[in-house]
């Protein structure tokens, strides 16, 4: 303790170069600690997304394609799948619920999702809780209008909108879009509670309505003339069945049969259909990403590495100016072991100040790019403490720093014998 | 001259040759007892530092033996000199005495970290450190300053404290005084020779200037017995 104490008010006396080797240390461990968080919220809260999902239904493709673009709004769809499928999905007596899916609208450049009642009451996120309206209508009087169109919170924020405010969708999902649905305008009539998932991201009409506005957009753009006006529309509603979805999410009553469902959907003969769940979809894609996480982690460690080196050089560059500084204290009795655990805990104290300051710079990088993931991705990044084996490797390094002391530790140890009681400068 | 005479050290037949040295260093017979105030006379090149280092246990004499306080020194194992040092010894160098980076009061309570005897005799440390700081003349504004804004004078002062902090048997003195002019030379030596009365410690004081020997109990010379 005593020994402490005088380590500390050695190190206050070097307190520049060692505040450089304590922010050295701090970057290092700050990359490591934070490859590893990121690493861990992104897979959570991609997990997120989907847990409430046990199959979900696409025009045949990889699976990974499919989640990416149902789920993530990443890529798109190359085909289409047949709204006679979904009759025949929710009708099947293991379907607990089935949620349509039709993309290929946007607003803002945000995703435009037409869908029907049940993805409101069935459809569930996180630790399967179900989404909750913040204000508007009740989730049974939704799309009672046919141009009743309902936001995630993200929108809401983002572009500042209110219940009533009127929103004209654009066709297609780029950003700049310069083919509107302009004359058949839609209303705000509920605003989602946040999830921390994509659909926060996105905009939900229903199924006829995204119908009603593609009358006349046959081609891919508007044939002058034709179209609805939303009299006309309102009128039709009813007659209004698509005829073509993106993509369907399934929930199942017992999860056991999701086996049985995916292959005989995937073996279905009307049409090529691909069925993946989700959490498996999600394995594979870490598979794919697992490369570049060693990668990095690999890269994180070497600099770790790096940074212990930086205070191995410190320590040992100090070593011979502090050569009069040994003998006094063994003047003043001393024993040289006494001298060499002095080196010892001022590497421990800078490698702990250190490791400490890195985990905050951690923390504050991923502080801040929790609103950049949430934007792009949609992706809710929540600060967690480090796991026991985060904080088990944490303390490893800090030995390790320990261990690098011992070089110059042995050095001042053989020095302090070799030198006797002279003063040297 | 006290009435006791217990001795306290006695050297005799010290023979060492530093490692990588061919040269064999013989020093004379030394005889010192409890209570005395010794000046011993030693230019450079006389074995000063050696038998420094040999009386501190520092180094162990390839022949001879060293007698301190009882103990045969010269045959103590590595870690129990180092012990027996840090109890029985306080040391006074040239200059550069201090650790810059601790205030005055730390610098004079070190060696209290490393002795447990000479820290319980001084019952309360911080108290016997305020005592001998202003024993050694020095005012209270300048106790916790770093010990390296002080001046030479100052430090020495300073550095004479902590040698007889915890009233060790033997204050060894190393030319403490060949950084400071005369008159100031004249006040270190009387505030040294009334504190080391006051803890009852023995005082070996070596240096090559010779007009300072009057003082002393008694004059011992490194050079003259040399052989």
């Amino acid at each position: 303790m005593k020994l402490l104490r005088l380590a500390w008010y050695s190190l206050l006396n070097r307190r520049s170069a060692v505040a450089l080797t304590v922010v050295t240390i701090a970057f290092s461990i700050g990359l490591l600690v934070m490859v590893e968080q990121l690493r861990q919220e992104v897979r959570q809260g991609f997990y997120r997304s989907v847990s409430g999902v046990d199959l979900i239904v696409g025009a045949r493709t990889a699976p990974i394609q499919l989640l990416l673009y149902s789920v993530f709004g990443i890529g798109s769809a190359t085909n289409n799948i047949d709204w006679q499928t979904f009759k025949e999905l929710e009708a099947l007596p293991e379907v607990d619920w089935a949620v349509p899916m039709a993309l290929g609208d946007s607003h803002q450049g945000y995703r435009v999702m037409g869908t029907t009642q049940a993805f409101f009451d069935s459809f569930k996120v996180g630790d399967q809780e179900p989404l909750v309206i913040a204000r508007g209508k009740d989730k049974a009087a939704l799309f009672t209008d046919l141009f009743d169109v309902v936001i995630g919170a993200q929108v809401a924020r983002k572009l500042g909108y209110q219940l009533g405010d009127a929103i004209v969708l654009s066709h297609g999902t780029g950003r700049v879009s310069l083919q509107a649905h302009d004359a058949l305008p839609f209303k705000v009539a509920a605003i989602l509670e946040p999830t921390g998932t994509p659909i926060d991201q996105q905009l939900y009409v229903s199924l006829s309505a995204h119908r009603a506005i593609h009358v006349g957009w046959e081609s891919g753009m508007q044939r002058p003339g034709s179209g609805l006006d939303p009299q006309e529309a309102r009128a039709r509603a009813d007659e209004l069945e698509p005829e073509t979805l993106t993509a369907i999410f399934l929930g199942l009553k017992t999860r056991a049969a999701v086996f049985g469902l995916q292959r005989r959907v995937n073996e279905y003969r009307v049409e090529p259909l691909s069925a993946i769940i989700p959490g498996i979809a999600l394995q594979e894609l870490w598979r794919i990403s697992g490369l570049a996480e060693q990668i990095l982690r690999v890269v994180a460690a070497l600099v770790v590495v790096t940074g212990l080196l930086g205070m191995l050089t410190v320590l040992l560059t100090t070593l011979n100016e502090r050569r009069r500084e040994m003998a006094i204290l063994r003047a003043n009795g001393a024993r040289p072991q006494q001298i060499a655990t002095l080196l010892v805990a001022e590497a421990g104290l800078i490698a702990f100040a250190g490791i400490v300051l890195g985990v905050v710079l951690a923390y504050v990088a991923q502080w801040m790019a929790a609103p950049i993931l949430l934007d792009r991705l949609g992706i809710f990044l929540s600060l967690s403490w480090p796991e026991a084996w985060q904080l088990g490797v944490l303390g490893l390094i800090w030995l390790a720093g320990l261990l690098v002391a011992l070089i110059p530790a042995t050095l001042a140890y053989r020095r302090t014998l070799a030198d006797g009681m002279q003063v040297r400068s | 001259m006290p009435a006791t005479k217990k001795p306290l050290l006695d050297l005799s037949g010290l023979r060492y040759t530093w490692p990588g040295s061919d040269e064999e260093i013989r020093l004379p017979d030394l005889h010192i007892n409890e209570g005395e105030k010794v000046f011993l006379y030693g230019p450079s090149g006389s074995g000063k530092s050696t038998l420094l280092a040999l009386i501190g246990g520092l180094i162990q004499p390839d022949h001879g033996q060293v007698l301190f306080a009882g103990e045969r020194l010269d045959q103590l194992k590595g870690s129990k000199r180092d012990r027996f040092r840090a109890d029985h010894l306080g040391i006074i160098f040239q200059q550069f005495n201090l650790l810059p980076w601790l205030d005055v009061r730390a610098n004079v309570a070190l060696p209290c970290q490393f002795s447990a005897l000479r820290a319980k005799r001084c019952g309360d440390v911080d108290k016997a450190v305020e005592r001998l700081l202003m024993g050694m003349d020095l005012e209270s504004a300048f106790w916790s300053r770093r010990a390296d804004a002080l001046s030479v004078g100052q430090q020495q002062r300073v550095a004479a404290a902590r040698a007889l902090i915890g009233q060790p048997d033997l204050i060894l003195a190393d030319e403490p005084t060949s950084a400071l002019d005369a008159e100031r030379r004249q006040v270190f030596i009387d505030l040294l020779f009334k504190q080391t009365e006051i803890s009852g410690s023995t005082l070996l004081f070596v240096s090559h200037e010779q007009d300072l020997a009057t003082r002393f109990d008694r004059v011992l010379s490194l050079d003259s017995v040399a052989a």
